[in-house]
């Protein structure tokens, strides 16, 4: 009788509530509507962790990202994988998308001041690293045996 | 690509009825607005309302879209949500369009005004 009553107060007691994963991995086929799917994915898991504008820039910087691969890594031929994933650390989200794509051109990285496409000459393109360049911290990218890797950060808040 | 024009007091006005305009439906919009754009109208207003997310390409297309006007007409935008008003932002884009915060707003007598009088 006794046990049986330790047992149910151990159960009341024992934490319902699992942590949080705290790495998010997806690897996806480079396409527009996969892409879509992984920041789906990706945005789901992290919600509950940031403020809806720093949700809004996780989601821009990683289109950004994912569709220049689509769009300029993998431009000559009609599949290629990407791999993406995510790890909350204490500074922000800690982003690594690798891919096996063309090299990324050095003027992607490092454009001076960055400031960006003149809007007086309405530009159509050269918006996507701009932001990347403007928005992520620590963007840093190594090439190593046809595999890209491209990492950076995205400060949070707390 | 939903997209209604309607013509509403000499104005077009487009409202785009999708949450994202990117990488995967620009080429679309931008074929499906210059074909819409080609209606005689001084304004084209474009409805932004129900547009949750916007990217480069998706504002590369709608910047395409304006050029394709002829002389003497703009492209004006109503309804920014706050992630696609950051994106014209960050991009100084918006120093480029008349914005405005709702088609009400954009000078137009709403339905409702207008069976009123």
């Amino acid at each position: 009788m006794l046990a049986k009553q330790a047992n149910q107060s151990v159960r009341e007691m024992s934490p319902i509530a699992r942590p949080e994963p705290q790495i998010f991995y997806h690897s996806f086929p480079a396409d527009p509507l996969s892409v879509r799917t992984a920041l789906r994915a990706a945005l789901a898991r992290f919600l509950r962790q940031v403020s809806p504008e720093e949700a809004g820039t996780l989601e821009l910087v990683l289109a950004e990202v994912l569709n220049n691969i689509v769009e300029h890594g993998y431009a000559d031929s009609n599949f290629g994988t990407i791999s993406l994933s995510i790890v909350r650390d204490r500074k922000g989200l800690s982003c690594s998308v690798s891919d096996d794509g063309v090299a990324l051109p050095d003027t992607c990285l490092h454009s001076g001041s960055n400031t960006g496409p003149s809007p007086d000459h309405l530009p159509e393109g050269g918006f996507g690293w701009f932001l990347i360049r403007d928005l992520a911290e620590d963007l840093g990218y190594h090439r190593e045996k046809g595999r890209n890797l491209l990492a950076f950060r995205l400060p949070l808040r707390e | 690509m939903n997209l209604y024009a309607e013509a509403r007091d000499g104005a077009l006005v487009v409202r785009l009825e999708e949450e994202r305009l990117d990488a995967a439906v620009a080429i679309r919009f931008k074929d499906q607005m210059r074909e819409i754009a080609s209606q005689p109208a001084p304004r084209v207003i474009l409805d932004l309302s129900c547009v949750l997310f916007l990217d480069s390409s998706g504002l590369g297309a709608i910047v395409s879209v304006m050029k394709s006007l002829t002389p003497g007409r703009k492209l004006e935008l109503a309804g920014l949500t706050p992630n696609v008003e950051k994106v014209f932002r960050l991009t100084r884009m918006d120093s480029v369009f008349t914005i405005h915060t709702d088609t009400g707003a954009a000078g137009l007598r709403t339905k409702g005004m207008r069976d009123a009088g």
